[in-house]
């Protein structure tokens, strides 16, 4: 079971070499088939994050939620995304016809983007670069221009003011969000995610970086506008927010994307802090599933569980809290790791 | 011709053509998005120039943080009707139209006349570590300056933007 | 086969198309972004300088991040200067901003 993808790919490189293809070519073409691999299941992920979601949501406020197409309503998401599917794409006479449509695949185009470097189990690793870790953070500063564009070009005040304030938000808590990778990144020695993974063979980096962990938590639900920090689509103060003037598989894009950016964001967090793909015997890709799956529960239990936080405690929050926090904790782990060496641990 | 440099060609003409863009736009928010896939593709020329880090910085800082502060700027300050809001001189054009075709053919007849020498080494293979040790060893002065300028540059930005009167 | 030559002369058109921009726009964002496009054409020359003539070492990436790090500065005084001026003149038209012309 270990091996099952890996051997998937050796015997899909070998067939395609026996076709008589040159070796650089058999590797571009597994590289797509990779990625549109991950792409597929990264889809179909999300009908099953939705249906949890709202399953959860209804668990937590004492309600049943979907339980009327499939067993325990399992089948509710497909029938919604068929609906998303069939229905009208209305595109709104006053809108900025081309930042209007090309907005939504932009977003779920770097939102797809930020899985070529996770390490999805042993040497399951699209592309293992030396920097992934900076990778992953400066593709995820780039969905803030997928929102402004949807907010500026629907022309109008809802979405106007949403992409305002989640490219607010976001710019503000990726700086602790960084910074609180920073301390795993200095104990591991090493920006390339594999080595972070290998670094935490024996233990993981929680323990020693719990604060980094609890910021990187927060600043990363603000980072998917998620709530409680979901001010950019408040939907009683602004309907949905950028997306307001979206309709039918713009929008699902637009929703499809912020899941997926979920999913990298946990799976990231379970790299970084939780040991990755390591863990006793069940295989390394079913461990970084469930952890990633623990993580985005935690994720929903606090977004059901919260109510709202206000705009300016928010950013006040990001700049008064957080940033000083993540900040000592550098310092710490920087004098921790001295004290460690001269104390000869490591 | 082979794959990198059909590569090379690609990218450089989307960089070139988002970057006419930039001057040839009428609505100011058209200019800030096509500024953005300039930034990516100049992002792009770096990879291609084995620069892995710049690129990534280069995405991090101008295409996910100057970029945004561009367009939350043009967002408050847009005064009158947004498809007018780019216009060029109406004489300055021609001026300024001609001053920049004599520096670009003066600098590329420069270029091309040059002959550049060649190195035949490559490039480090830990390229970020050797910056690093760059940075934090002989150009550690510089590295402290360029922070302490930052450090001035956002207090001064936050000063003048939110004004020195308000004490709130 | 591309060289050192394609990479300058791309990074020639780019500078030359800020120039333009810098001379010929009239909102002022509009500038500050054209003096950024040049910025970006003079990081372009330093790093396929770097990897062209000096590839045994990365001085030329060093200097470009320190252009960036300049950059991202003056962006940010930039703009925060203009929306001074927008308030107080309630527009970005550079041909509205001369205080200093009695």
């Amino acid at each position: 079971m270990e091996s099952l993808f890996l051997d998937i790919a050796q015997t899909l490189t070998g067939w395609l070499q026996s076709l008589g293809l040159s070796a650089v070519w058999a590797d571009f073409i597994l590289l797509i088939i990779q990625f549109a691999c991950v792409a597929g299941i990264v889809t179909i992920n999300v009908i099953i994050l939705i249906w949890l979601e709202r399953k959860v949501s209804g668990f937590i406020q004492l309600r049943l939620g979907p339980n009327r197409l499939g067993p325990w309503g399992a089948f509710q998401t497909i029938a919604d995304a068929i609906k998303l599917l069939t229905k009208e794409d209305i595109i709104p006479t006053r809108t900025d016809k081309w930042i209007f449509r090309t907005a939504p695949l932009f977003f779920i185009t770097v939102a797809m983007m930020l899985y070529l470097v996770i390490p999805m189990g042993d040497g399951m690793q699209i592309v293992d670069l030396n920097i992934g870790v900076f990778y992953f953070i400066s593709l995820a500063s780039l969905s803030t221009i997928a929102l402004l564009m949807a907010g500026w070009s629907s022309n109008n005040k809802w979405s106007l003011l949403g992409a305002m304030r989640s490219v607010a938000q976001m710019i503000s808590y990726e700086i602790p969000l960084t910074f609180s990778l920073l301390g795993v990144i200095m104990i591991a020695g090493s920006l390339r995610l594999s080595d972070i993974v290998a670094a935490q063979s024996n233990i993981w980096f929680i323990v020693f970086q719990p604060v980094a962990f609890i910021t990187y938590f927060i600043a990363a639900t603000a980072e998917l506008n998620r709530g409680p920090f979901d001010m950019p689509e408040a939907e009683q103060e602004l309907t949905a927010g950028a997306y307001t003037e979206y309709t039918g598989m713009r929008w699902a894009l637009f929703f499809l994307a912020e899941y997926t950016n979920l999913v990298a964001v946990s799976a990231m967090a379970s790299t970084m802090f939780l040991g990755g793909w390591q863990g006793p015997w069940l295989p390394s890709w079913l461990w970084i599933i469930i952890k990633t799956y623990i993580i985005m529960f935690v994720f929903m239990w606090i977004k059901w569980t919260f109510p709202r936080i206000r705009m300016d405690h928010l950013m006040s929050f990001s700049w008064k809290v957080l940033l000083p926090v993540s900040l000592a904790n550098i310092v710490v782990t920087g004098v921790g790791i001295y004290v460690f060496k001269w104390m000869g641990w490591c | 011709m082979n794959l990198s440099d059909l590569v090379f060609i690609v990218t450089a003409l989307i960089t070139v053509t988002a970057a006419v863009g930039v001057v040839g736009f009428k609505n100011i928010v058209h200019s800030a998005l096509s500024l953005v896939l300039s930034f990516l593709g100049v992002a792009a020329l770096y990879f291609q120039l084995q620069a892995g880090f710049l690129g990534l910085v280069q995405i991090l800082v101008y295409a996910g943080a100057v970029s945004v502060l561009i367009i939350f700027a043009i967002m408050l300050v847009m005064d009158k009707d947004p498809d007018e809001s780019n216009r060029s001189h109406a004489k300055q054009k021609y001026w300024g139209g001609l001053i920049a075709l004599l520096v670009t053919l003066g600098l590329g007849a420069a270029i091309g006349s040059t002959i550049w020498p060649q190195s035949s080494g490559s490039l480090p293979e830990d390229s970020v570590g050797a910056l690093a040790t760059l940075l934090l060893g002989d150009y550690v002065v510089a590295f402290e300056v360029a922070a302490l300028l930052l450090l001035v540059a956002v207090v001064g930005a936050i000063i003048l933007a939110k004004g020195a009167g308000e004490h709130d | 086969m591309i060289d050192l030559t394609a990479y300058l002369l791309l990074g020639t058109v780019l500078f030359g198309i800020g120039v333009y921009g810098v001379l010929s726009k009239r909102n002022a964002v509009g500038v500050l972004m054209s003096v950024e496009l040049m910025l970006n054409a003079v990081n372009i020359n330093f790093i396929a300088v770097n990897k062209f003539v000096a590839s045994s070492q990365v001085i030329g990436q060093l200097f470009a991040i320190f252009i960036i790090v300049v950059a991202a500065a003056e962006v940010a005084v930039g703009l925060a200067l203009i929306l001074a001026i927008f308030r107080q003149k309630k527009s970005v038209d550079l041909n509205d901003f001369n205080l200093l012309k009695w």
